[in-house]
């Protein structure tokens, strides 16, 4: 039976039941470092594109159309969540 | 951004975010379904599916100029997001040549690093100016 969740801070999810969670660490930790390397200030802001929701309409954007205005991207763990 | 869909940001907005601003949310929602942009920004938390609140300031070259992280219970503030802005801002108008101390608010005094700073900031910046 579904067992009633409290809404809180992120959005909650599941996953597969009696199984643990591939060590994935090991094969992981290895992939191409330029993908890895964390982003650090001072230099260049990943870019990307991405789907949005943007004034009653549906969209995509692409960071680098904003060069030449500050920008300022936030993440955050889901919808009807505080910002 | 978040992992949800374009959808689910248009259901936000309709249902809870537009009774809180006029007109509803006047920048982008951008989708990251599977996290993976937020995984190339160091936000994607693979364990829950989400993004965390991750903050960056990009200026107009894109270079990230500020960044800033919090797991999902506490919430950020806004107004030292502007604060840091309006720093960057004014470093950047200045080619460079000013900084911003600690506790800075735009008004407040700015700091002309160079030799005869060195060893002077004491007489320039005092502790209390953090905090007031």
């Amino acid at each position: 039976m579904p067992k009633e969740q409290k809404a809180g801070c992120a959005r909650p999810t599941g996953g597969v039941v009696g199984q643990t969670p591939p060590p994935q660490d090991e094969n992981k930790k290895t992939p191409a470092p330029e993908v890895r390397k964390m982003i650090q200030v001072g230099t260049k802001a990943p870019d990307f594109t991405a789907p949005c929701y943007f004034q009653g309409k549906f969209a995509s954007v692409q960071l680098s159309e904003y060069l030449g205005k500050w920008v300022v991207l936030c993440f955050y763990p889901g919808d009807f969540t505080f910002v | 951004m978040s992992v949800d869909s374009m959808f689910v940001h248009k259901m936000w907005v309709d249902h809870e975010l537009s009774k809180m601003v006029d007109g509803g949310v006047p920048f982008p929602m951008l989708s990251d379904g599977g996290g993976k942009v937020g995984e190339v920004y160091g936000v994607y938390d693979p364990a829950g599916g989400v993004d965390v609140r991750g903050r960056f300031i990009i200026d107009p070259d894109g270079v990230v100029q500020a960044m800033e992280m919090l797991t999902p219970p506490v919430g950020r503030n806004v107004a030292e997001t502007l604060r840091q802005i309006a720093a960057f801002q004014l470093v950047r108008e200045s080619k460079g040549s000013r900084a911003t101390p600690s506790g800075w608010r735009p008004g407040k005094k700015v700091l002309t690093p160079g030799e005869d700073l060195v060893g002077n900031v004491w007489q320039e910046w005092k502790v209390e100016d953090a905090f007031n």
